[in-house]
């Protein structure tokens, strides 16, 4: 056989594998809005940087006839590529072959461009659209899954890994998202579920839609198990590439800078945007844009827990992470879901190399024989843990109320806060004034002719004694009172002038998070 | 300019709500989920109530029955497992509120004590 012949049977079988399910198969993919596994890999990946491996796996079914059937790529695509110029390793699950089921090939397909991933350091990206476990290959799906998720929980920390769900991921298959860094969802498309609805019927006699049980909407606003939401695929792709832009490829690098870029000041005017009676809402992603590089802010978990607000911007061309009390909603309290929420972003930014500034306004914690049943003990210590843990540059804004344990979870100095701001308006006290009044004060307001006028007086006095930041900074809890305007500038020297901290802590092989 | 008049005319629109913490009221929106949450309730002892769903498979008791705490009531067979639900206090059964072969929801009543 001569060269020629050679190289046109390859692109025969080539075309055989590249059709993957087969016309009907996509078809079908199709009609339900879907992009198949290859499309998606291509709309992520910059044009011509897709280099696809193990076309030409098969899979590994003896039993049950598989071995009479052919299953193109074992219906996973993986190769390597790169975002506006960055590395990644990437696969996705094909649903037209065989239903993206995961069978022993399948898997150790998946595996070997995370091995990859690993060795080369570059994130990984995973698209999920299965049906599950490919239930002819009995214990071998299952092995397949667990040596995925024992990868996972290795790459944690090292290389960023990102899942995106773009239709059913359901039973053990969540958990190698659930393990990953961020979790990308679409409307209508994401199914998420440990059972789904029809064991939920029969076992339980509840009826529940997919949508309902484990859609996209449930899974970013209710169950927190999502930290991307969007409406489409595309949305979905462009969320990714700006994602990639914000952090580094591995937890040794730093994340690429950009030009610097003022904030668009007329836009978010910082003097205008708190008000200055603690107890009116504002929105303080505003205060974000106000001081972030070109206003920019790439919110995560947007719709989860939304009374704390995370995400990434920049600050003169350097990613920083954000972690803000939202007074917008729910006044902006620390509860089991916000603490749960802020307290893994910031181990993801320390694990990464990513600066974290905190802005702080809260009344504290949320009460509620529903918070404390939740173990709300046990979740907020998580937002202490992770804040004394890192070590990557920690800067603190405290705009307006810091009230009691408030105040220490939101990176005060005392878990190690590089820098701590206060703005004139800061309130930082063990808890607000009319709380603290009706304690202090107790049987003067008690014993008093007027006990009503007595509590106002002491209410007042309380406020204008401790009500402010020049307590904390007489102690120096807090090492400038700045005006709101000069935040920005702030920010900027204080990172500037981390940028080389090193600080390392007893030696262990890990420590006990309140998990 | 155009925006903060989008702004303020989306911010009339939310409907702002109070949330009374340390005796200090905020005016805030509320979360999905803060909406949802189920007012508690204290338990009674005198309710026996399925702990998981499941389908009855045998009844020890009769009403007006005296029983000890420990005593077996009946078997909740649920996840394929037979479980023994025993008496959780010493009393009188009054009310047998499922039959051999029903299925139970979560929570859903099936002895009542005197």
């Amino acid at each position: 056989m001569g060269l020629k012949r050679k190289t046109a049977d390859l692109k025969k079988r080539m075309r055989e594998a590249i059709k993957g399910g087969g016309s009907q198969a996509i078809k079908k993919q199709k009609a339900i809005g879907k992009k198949t596994a290859r499309e998606r890999i291509l709309s992520i990946l910059d044009a011509k940087s897709f280099h696809e491996y193990d076309l030409f796996v098969e899979h590994a079914g003896r039993d049950f006839d598989m071995d009479k059937k052919y299953l193109p790529g074992d219906g996973v695509i993986t190769g390597t590529g790169t975002i506006s110029g960055h590395p990644v390793c990437i696969y996705a699950q094909d649903f037209t072959v065989a239903g993206g089921s995961l069978g022993w090939a399948h898997a150790k397909k998946i595996t070997k461009i995370m091995d990859h991933a690993m060795k080369l350091k570059v994130p990984i990206i995973g698209i999920n659209d299965s049906g599950g476990a490919r239930i002819q290959e009995g214990v071998n799906a299952l092995a397949g899954y667990g040596e995925i998720f024992y990868r996972n929980t290795q790459a944690s920390g090292v290389i960023p890994q990102i899942s995106v769900i773009l239709g059913p991921c359901a039973g053990g298959a969540v958990y190698s998202p659930a393990l990953t860094d961020f979790v990308f969802v679409v409307d209508g498309v994401s199914k998420m579920f440990i059972t789904g609805p029809e064991v939920i019927k029969t076992v339980l006699g509840e009826e529940i839609s997919m949508e309902e049980l484990g859609g996209a909407r449930v899974h970013s606003e209710i169950t927190g198990n999502s930290h991307f939401y969007s409406t489409t695929e595309e949305e979905c792709f462009d969320q990714i590439k700006q994602l990639i832009s914000f952090i580094p490829w591995n937890n040794e690098k730093k994340a690429a800078t950009f030009p610097k870029k003022p904030p668009k000041t007329k836009q978010y005017n910082i003097d205008e945007i708190i008000p200055t009676d603690p107890r009116q809402p504002y929105d303080v992603r505003d205060v974000i844009r106000a001081v972030s590089d070109d206003s920019e802010f790439f919110e995560v978990q947007e719709l989860f827990a939304a009374n704390i607000v995370i995400g990434f911007g920049r600050i003169s061309g350097q990613t920083a992470g954000f972690v803000a009390n939202q007074p917008l909603v729910l006044a902006g309290v620390l509860d089991v879901d916000s603490s749960d929420k802020a307290a893994r972003f910031i181990r993801y930014c320390d694990s990464f190399n990513i600066p974290i500034v905190t802005m702080v306004d809260l009344p504290g914690y949320l009460p509620g024989i529903d918070q404390e049943h939740a173990g709300v003990i046990r979740h907020g210590a998580k937002m202490l843990y992770a804040y004394s843990e890192a070590t990557v540059p920690k800067i603190t804004v405290i705009m307006r109320k810091a009230y009691g344990g408030g105040y220490i979870a939101m990176c005060s100095h005392h878990l190690r806060a590089d820098f701590v701001a206060a703005w004139p308006t800061a309130e930082i006290a063990v808890m607000g004034p009319e709380g603290a009044a009706n304690i202090i004060f107790r049987n003067e307001i008690k014993n008093a002719e007027n006990p009503d006028d007595m509590r106002k007086q002491k209410i007042k006095e309380y406020k204008e004694k401790f009500a402010n930041p020049y307590v904390a900074a007489a102690y120096g809890y807090i090492d400038a009172v700045i005006e709101p305007y000069e935040t920005r500038n702030f920010l900027i020297h204080s990172l500037e002038i981390s940028s080389l901290k090193a600080e390392v802590g007893p030696k262990k092989k890990h420590g006990v998070p309140p998990f | 300019m155009e925006d903060t008049s989008d702004k303020q005319v989306e911010n009339k629109k939310l409907s702002y709500k109070t949330l009374l913490i340390e005796n200090i009221k905020y005016r805030t929106l509320l979360t999905e989920k803060y909406k949802r949450k189920k007012p508690w309730e204290k338990k009674n002892e005198k309710k026996l109530i399925a702990f998981i769903p499941g389908t009855i498979k045998q009844i020890y008791i009769k009403p007006r029955k005296r029983v000890k705490e420990g005593d077996k009531l009946l078997v909740l067979e649920a996840m394929k497992m037979k479980n023994d639900i025993v008496a959780p206090i010493n009393g009188t059964i009054k009310t047998i509120n499922v039959k051999v072969g029903d299925r139970v929801a979560k929570n859903e009543l099936l002895i009542e004590f005197a």
